[in-house]
Order: structure tokens, then C-alpha cells, then sequence
């Protein structure tokens, strides 16, 4: 009785550890877009989900799966759809977002109403164009380590062992490398400091001779890319349809703003959080309420801790 | 109320206009679409009361449009009520829950208060799925349908659609002509402001939502009347919430035409595509639906109803001029006959001669300590100087002194009450009135209105406020400017302008951060005189400098800080020969030189 609650627990542990690496770096692509730009972007679920599309098509008909095999194939298919959806959140920016965003936004409140509903509309475009392109069916990408399994264990004298699906733990694992890549981009490359002048203090990174909009459209594409990659990886082992970007649209923006909004390493932990406590509700809650206890934890978070996890104070007197 | 019904001439003409389209249609379908057009305008009026006015943006009023949906389909269903009565009903539940939902979620600021809406509904909406609720539908009541809205001649509900939208209209109409409205459009604009000119800024944001939740929940209601069937998605989705926001921000933020605009052009479009392109090419109506919006977005990102006045107002510009005549005589007609304000002023009941008393005042951010164990008096009708280098913790210190902080130890007694810890607008209410470093306008309102924020602490009614305003925009001799934008005049006009905004609450002490500061010879010689005119009518006035030149012919007393703490107090020649203010100021080596 008692070992199999600790394995319950243990198990839904770690299958939140493993959905929350993925959710975490979906997190850590909207909050760059939201950390340099101060955008609120509801499109970015919708951006994720072409991101499961690319992979899923690079793998099936860009002959990823001929050259790669079933087995490492998906895993570069899902990479791969990173440089792709960078260019083109690049040209969305440049098209459409950069004229209501950066500097040319004037007036602080009535541009932020612009770009809401903005995002909303290519959200709309996005999805229903997905529809028409890619069918309401839902479809994977399958890859054979998803019905094998690691054990770790047996603990606790043969009572208690723990399984962990090989092709979430392989997702996981490149979901922390891409994290680790992007915090170094960040933190170490000139790239990385003009995005942190931009977010900073976009007038003083101006007089700096830092191109804030260009900065904002690399910020912009960068998330979209790193959002898209984490699609990718979670095509891997759900199925998904074109609709499915309103699904993880709001985990993302629960997960940033618990990691604490201005900050790129926080909504990682925001993410983790996200689908520790998705996974571990299923324990006491029924699976319909699984997203419920989400959104509390959420709002119990956030009344306690505004500022998240590792966000800054954002308002002064 | 009355006035809020002369202005609804073109809602009335729209009205009729609708009406009678409305009779022609018969076409069930098309009908239909014209009962949903008033139900979304209404609902995106609703949105509009809270983040129009307010800025604040919701992204989650599907929660209230969904508990009005629910509670006609399950009071139908479980008590066999009638939706007559469920629709008030609803409406009361929709204030408890804005109420509710209000009290925790205002202590959150910008885009944590929006995204932490958008949990509500969500959250409501796997209850709803969890509790069996997938697919309600709202009995037949074959055998008195009209005591159960349940009407075969589908233009009755667009005529009752018309009757809501009508009350929605009136009821925004009264809003925005109202203290009411004024207050959530300061809050909009600058809520530090607000709140330092008196506004109770959580009781009034707590009475919008309170207002949209009501009417987005008697929305909600009807809808789901009109439509028999209530699904979790349909109603607490997150679809519902974006439909308010998208209507409204297609037609315009913080106008009553906006949803109104919006519903009419968004909704029809949408069902036409739907209707004529939805089965050739499943998904190709909402991509073209999509691309309008952000096609329209682009072109006019304030929304459809700000750029046709916009464009109206540049190509025939006469239309402004009596537009503004318009609101000159509203403003500037109930001057004259003010005399009669609450009395506040030199009738203070104790006459202690210390008007302010500070004592041990501390505060720290962090290791640093910004202000610590300061301490001074304000004598009754002088002007006190604050100075010291940058840094000093000037600033910290005044906004202790009005609440904006809260001190870690210290006490602060205005005219013998204690009055440490509290709230801005509560220490405006006793008689302390602010000016900022930063100019804080609410950029968006004329001169005029910017003090008519001010005085609504002082005023019980809208036309004793505006005397007050008057009076203290007269005091400061900015009549001129009274009815231009505050965000296209000068900065000697918005520093007047603060100063007025202060004084339409009638303070008994004047805090000024750095009135001068930004300003030339000449302004700031005008705007010394009038400070110490202020002084002079009785007015206490205490007044941060970094620069001691102005300051010496001005003030009575100088208390002098120096990293959080005071240096020196007393007379201003004293002062200004003090060896450790010189040494604050300029470092230790020209000490010996002043002193030569």
C-alpha cells in the first residue's frame, strides 16, 4: 500500500520532470519574446504548433526519416523546425508585429491594445490556415524508444521502481541542451547583450547605437524558434492537430509569469512547475480537473508572489 | 443622468434605424446574426467599463459570461425558473463574482493582472466539464413560451437585444459623464497620480468590475436564451474573452461606439464568410476574417471609431471648434458660484503651531538605507525648504510623507492625528496634497479635467468639483490652457497644472518634489511667486530642491539631508554658511574657501 503511493508519487514525479523540461522551454521562447519586446503575444501557441508541423513534415516527407531512421530522426526533425519557424517569425515581426511594437509604438497603453489584438488575429489566421493546410486529423510523429522504458530501480528492497519512457526522457534531455545553448547565446554573445540593452532601457540602448527593432526582431524570431523546437519535441509523443496552440498557449503565459516576467531562465522553472503540478494533481484530482489545479496553483502563486519566481520589480513609485 | 440621456440622440437614432432593419429580415438565419451583433456589442461594452476605462486589461470576462449562460440553463432546468427572473439573478451573481474576483486580483498591476484573468474562466470552464455539464440544453416550454423568453418570431429577441444594449449604453453613458468615470480614466492614465490626488483608486477599479461583471454575466444570460445551448467552451472559453476584446479593440478603447462598431461590422462579416465561403474551403472564412482584423489593425491600431474622428476632425476642422466650445462652457460655466466649497482650509480645529511633526523616520530598500531616523516639524502657513545633494533620499522622504511608502519605523502626526501608514488618498483626504519630480499628467485629459481629478476629494458633486477647479486653475493663472490636452503643452504649463491639481483638493499642507526643476529664469521666478502667494493665503508648504540658489529667498526653514539622514535645520543664511552643508554639496576642500 504505502510503496505503491511512494511509487505512485515517485512516477508522477517524474513524468512532470520530463512534460516540464519540454513546457519550460516553451516558456523560455514566449518569455523572450515578452522580456525584450514587453509584447504580450498570443500567437506564440499557434507558432509552437507550426513547429510540430515542420518537424512532423521534415521527418516524413524531407526524408529525415530516410536518412536518420525512425529513431534519431525525430529528435533532428524537431531541432530542425527551430531555424525554420526563426525566419519565419522574423518576417511575421517585420511585416506586422515591428509596425505596432519597438519605437514605433507611441503612446504606451493604446499601443499595447494594437498589439493584443494583433496577435489575436494572426493567431486566427494562423490556426485556420493550418486547418486548411494540414486537415483536423490529429497526428504524430512515432518513434520506437516511445514504447520503451528505463528503469530506474528496483528501490526500497524490490518495492518501488520507476519508469521512464525513453523517448520523453531523450526530449527532455535536448529541450535542458537547447535551454543551455540559449543561456549562453544570451548571456555571453554581443547578440545576447544587445537584446539585454534592448530590454533594459530600449531609449538608452538607442543612444547606445543598438537598433532596438532589429534587436526586437531577433528577440522575436528567437522565441519563436525556441517555442517551435519545444513543439517539436512534444510531437514526439503526443498527437496534435492545428488547434492545439490554444491548449499550450496558456500554460506558457501561466509558466512565465510564475518564473517571473524580464527574466529568461526563470519561466524554465515556471514551466517545471507547470507540469510538475499537472502530473502530480492526477494523484488526488481527477484527470478533467488536471488543468484546473493548474490555474489555481497559478493564481495562488502569483497573489503571493507577484513578482514570480525570478522576475525583477517592474513598477516604482 | 439627464444630461446622460441627451447625449443618446445617435444611439437612439441607431436604435430605430436597427429596429426597422430588424422587421424586414425574416430570414431566421440572418435574424439570428442580428440578435448576436447586440449581444456582443453589449458584451464588448462591458469589457469596456473595466479595461477601457481603466486600462486595465481583462482577458478573462468568458468567467462572467459564462456564469450568466449557466445559472438561466441550470435554473431552468433544476428549479424551473423563469428566464425573466434569471437574467437579474444572473446579474447579481455576476457582481458577486466581479467582486470576488476583484479583491485578490487588483493587488496585481499591468500584465500580471491580465494574465492572471485569463485563469478564471479557464479554470471555471474544466469545473463545469468535470460536473457533467458538457452539453446543456434549456428545456422547451411549449406551453407558455413567452414566460419562459422562449418566442417563435425570432425578432422579439433582437428587439429585446436592442432593449439591453440600450440599458448597457445608458448605463457607460452615466459612467463616463460621472466622477465615476473620470476616476478610472486617471487610474488609466497614471495611478500613482490618481491616488495622490485623492482618488481611491481600489474602491473605484473594484466598482468597475464589479459594473462589467454584472452586465457581462446579464449578457451572458440572454445568450444563452437566445442560442438554447450552453457548452463549458462556448461560454467560459477562451474564445468568448477574445470576442469582447476583439470587438471592442476593433472599434475603439474607452468609447461607447467602439463595441458598438466593432460588433457591427466583426459579426456579420464573420457569419457571411461562414455562411458563403465555410463549406467550400473549411477554415478559409477566419483566415480572411483573421487578415481583416490585422489589415484594420494596421491601419488604424487605435480602432475604427478614434480614426474616423480623427479623419472627420482634419477634413472638416470647423466641427472641432464648437466640438471644444462645446466643453469650455461646461467647464468653465459653474466658476463663478463656488464660493460655497467645504470649508478645509485656516479653520483647522486645534491650532497646535506644528502643522507636521515628523519623528524617527526610517526606511531601507534593500541594504540601503534611504531614509533614517529623519525628523523635523512644519510650523502652520511657512514654507520649508528639503534639500541636499542627489541621493539624499529627498524623494523617499516625501513619498513616505504621502503614503506611496510605507515606513519601516517612524511616526508622522499631521495636526496632532497620527497619520503614519496610511494610504495616499486618504492622507490627500486629510489635507495633503503632492506634485511630482516626474510630472505625473494624465496626458490623455484636458488641463481642466486634470484638476477636476484633483478637487473630487474635497467636492460632493460633479459641478462643485469643477469650482474648485476653476478656482485653483485661476490661482495659478493657467486659464489660458484650461481646455488643451495635458499631453501637448510645456513644461512650465504641467508644472502649474500639478500645483493646481493639489490645490483643487484644498490642502492644508503642500508637498512640491522639485517644482522648479526643468524650468527657465524667468518661469521660475513666476512659479516662486505664486508658491509664495500660496503661502501667504495659508497654505503650509514644504518643497524639495537640489538647488539652493532659488530656494534661500524663498523658504522661512531648511532641513538639509544627507544620505538618508538630516545634516543640518534651521534659517537659510545659517545654512547655507554651515561648513557640512557646504561639505555635502561641494566636498571638503572648498569648505576653507567658503568660509574665507
Amino acid at each position: 500500500m504505502t510503496a505503491q503511493m511512494v511509487e505512485n508519487f515517485l512516477q508522477a514525479m517524474a513524468a512532470g520532470l520530463l512534460v516540464g523540461s519540454i513546457y519550460g522551454l516553451m516558456c523560455v521562447g514566449l518569455a523572450l519574446i515578452f522580456g525584450v519586446m514587453r509584447v504580450i503575444n498570443f500567437a506564440q501557441g499557434d507558432f509552437m504548433m507550426l513547429g510540430m508541423y515542420a518537424a512532423y513534415y521534415f521527418f516524413t516527407a524531407f526524408g529525415v526519416q530516410v536518412l536518420l531512421g525512425s529513431t534519431v530522426g525525430p529528435y533532428v526533425a524537431a531541432v530542425l523546425s527551430g531555424p525554420v519557424l526563426f525566419c519565419f517569425g522574423y518576417l511575421v515581426h517585420k511585416a506586422l508585429v515591428g509596425r505596432v511594437s519597438g519605437t514605433r509604438a507611441q503612446v504606451e497603453g493604446e499601443g499595447h491594445f494594437a498589439q493584443l489584438i494583433l496577435t489575436l488575429g494572426i493567431s486566427l489566421i494562423i490556426q485556420s490556415a493550418g486547418l486548411i493546410a494540414f486537415g483536423s486529423i490529429l497526428v504524430s510523429v512515432r518513434t520506437p524508444l516511445s514504447s520503451s522504458a528505463w528503469e530506474i530501480g528496483p528501490m526500497w528492497g524490490d518495492f518501488v521502481s520507476i519508469f521512464v519512457n525513453k523517448s520523453r526522457g531523450v526530449a527532455a534531455l535536448i529541450s535542458v541542451a537547447t535551454i543551455v545553448a540559449l543561456a549562453m547565446l544570451i548571456g555571453r554573445s554581443r547578440l545576447g547583450k544587445s537584446l539585454r540593452a534592448a530590454a533594459d532601457n530600449p531609449e538608452a540602448a538607442t543612444y547606445m547605437g543598438i537598433d532596438v527593432d532589429q534587436a526586437h526582431r531577433v528577440a522575436f524570431a528567437l522565441g519563436v524558434g525556441v517555442t517551435a523546437i519545444a513543439g517539436g519535441l512534444l510531437a514526439t509523443n503526443y498527437p496534435f492537430a492545428p488547434f492545439v496552440g490554444l491548449e499550450y498557449v496558456i500554460i506558457m503565459y501561466a509558466g512565465v509569469v510564475l518564473g517571473g516576467l524580464g527574466s529568461i531562465i526563470g519561466p524554465f522553472w515556471g514551466g517545471m512547475t507547470i507540469g510538475l503540478v499537472q502530473q502530480l494533481s492526477t494523484l488526488v484530482l481527477p484527470t478533467q480537473l488536471q488543468n484546473t489545479a493548474i490555474f489555481v496553483v497559478f493564481l495562488l502563486i502569483v497573489f503571493f508572489m507577484p513578482q514570480g519566481f525570478f522576475g525583477r520589480s517592474v513598477e516604482r513609485t | 443622468m439627464a444630461v446622460a440621456l441627451r447625449s443618446l440622440k445617435p444611439f437612439l437614432i441607431f436604435a430605430a434605424a436597427y429596429a426597422v432593419i430588424a422587421f424586414t429580415v425574416t430570414n431566421s438565419y440572418y435574424q439570428l446574426m442580428l440578435t448576436l451583433v447586440l449581444v456582443w456589442a453589449s458584451f464588448g461594452l462591458s469589457w469596456n467599463i473595466l479595461s477601457g476605462y481603466t486600462g486595465l486589461v481583462s482577458f478573462g470576462h468568458a468567467a462572467f459570461f459564462g456564469i450568466g449562460a449557466y445559472t438561466t440553463a441550470l435554473g431552468q432546468i433544476h428549479f424551473d425558473l423563469s428566464p425573466w427572473l434569471l437574467i437579474p439573478i444572473a446579474t447579481v451573481l455576476g457582481a458577486l463574482a466581479g467582486l470576488l474576483i476583484g479583491i485578490p486580483t487588483f493587488r496585481l498591476r499591468g500584465v500580471y493582472f491580465a494574465l492572471s484573468m485569463l485563469a478564471y474562466p479557464l479554470a471555471l470552464l474544466y469545473v463545469f466539464e468535470w460536473l457533467g455539464y458538457q452539453e446543456v440544453t434549456l428545456p422547451m416550454k411549449r406551453e407558455s413560451p413567452a414566460a419562459y423568453m422562449q418566442f417563435a418570431d425570432h425578432r422579439i429577441y433582437t428587439v429585446l437585444a436592442l432593449l439591453l444594449l440600450a440599458v448597457v449604453v445608458l448605463i457607460t453613458r452615466m459612467v463616463e459623464q460621472s466622477r465615476f468615470g473620470m476616476a478610472l480614466l486617471a487610474i488609466k492614465q497614471n495611478e500613482a497620480a490618481a491616488e495622490a490626488a485623492g482618488i481611491n483608486t481600489l474602491k473605484w477599479k473594484l466598482y468597475a468590475i464589479t459594473l462589467s461583471g454584472a452586465i457581462a454575466s446579464a449578457v451572458g444570460a440572454f445568450y444563452a436564451v437566445v442560442l438554447l445551448v450552453v457548452t463549458p467552451v462556448s461560454v467560459f472559453g477562451m474564445l468568448v474573452s477574445a470576442q469582447a476584446l476583439t470587438v471592442t479593440l476593433f472599434g475603439g478603447v474607452g468609447t461607447l461606439w467602439g463595441p458598438v462598431i466593432g460588433s457591427a461590422i466583426l459579426i456579420p462579416t464573420a457569419e457571411i464568410l461562414h455562411a458563403e465561403l465555410g463549406h467550400v474551403i473549411p477554415g478559409i472564412q477566419n483566415v480572411i476574417f483573421g487578415l481583416a482584423i490585422v489589415i484594420l489593425i494596421l491601419v488604424a491600431p487605435e480602432g475604427m471609431f478614434w480614426k474616423a474622428r480623427d479623419f472627420v476632425y482634419r477634413r472638416w476642422p470647423h466641427l472641432v471648434a464648437t466640438a471644444s466650445q462645446d466643453i469650455a462652457t461646461t467647464l468653465v460655466a459653474p466658476c463663478s458660484g463656488t464660493k460655497a466649497a467645504k470649508p478645509s482650509l485656516a479653520a483647522a480645529p486645534d491650532s497646535t503651531a506644528h502643522i507636521l511633526s515628523v519623528r524617527g523616520l526610517c526606511k531601507s530598500f534593500g541594504g540601503l538605507k534611504a531614509v533614517q531616523n529623519v525628523g523635523f516639524d512644519v510650523s502652520r502657513g511657512s514654507i520649508l525648504g528639503i534639500i541636499g545633494p542627489n541621493g539624499a533620499g529627498k524623494t523617499t522622504a516625501f513619498n513616505l510623507l504621502n503614503g506611496f511608502l510605507r515606513p519601516d519605523a517612524g511616526q508622522i502626526m499631521l495636526e496632532g492625528r497620527d497619520v503614519t501608514r496610511r494610504k495616499p488618498h486618504q492622507l490627500c483626504e486629510a489635507g495633503v496634497g503632492r506634485t511630482f519630480q516626474v510630472m505625473r499628467p494624465f496626458a490623455r485629459m484636458t488641463i481642466a479635467d486634470n484638476v477636476v481629478i484633483g478637487a473630487y476629494v474635497r467636492a460632493d458633486t460633479d459641478i462643485e468639483a469643477r469650482g474648485l477647479a476653476a478656482d485653483a486653475i485661476a490661482r495659478v493663472g493657467l486659464a489660458p490652457y484650461a481646455h488643451r490636452l495635458a499631453g501637448e503643452v510645456t513644461t512650465r504649463e504641467l508644472r502649474l497644472m500639478e500645483l493646481a491639481r493639489a490645490l483643487a483638493g484644498q490642502p492644508r499642507i503642500l508637498l512640491l518634489d522639485e517644482t522648479l526643476a526643468g524650468l527657465g529664469h524667468t518661469e521660475a521666478e513666476e512659479l516662486i511667486g505664486i508658491i509664495r502667494r500660496l503661502a501667504q493665503d495659508g497654505i503650509t508648504i514644504v518643497i524639495i530642491e537640489h538647488t539652493m540658489q532659488a530656494m534661500v529667498r524663498l523658504v522661512d526653514r531648511f532641513v538639509v539631508l544627507d544620505h538618508g539622514a538630516v545634516l543640518v535645520e534651521g534659517q537659510p543664511e545659517s545654512v547655507t554658511r554651515d561648513p557640512r552643508v557646504i561639505e555635502a554639496y561641494l566636498g571638503k576642500k572648498w569648505t576653507a574657501y567658503a568660509q574665507g
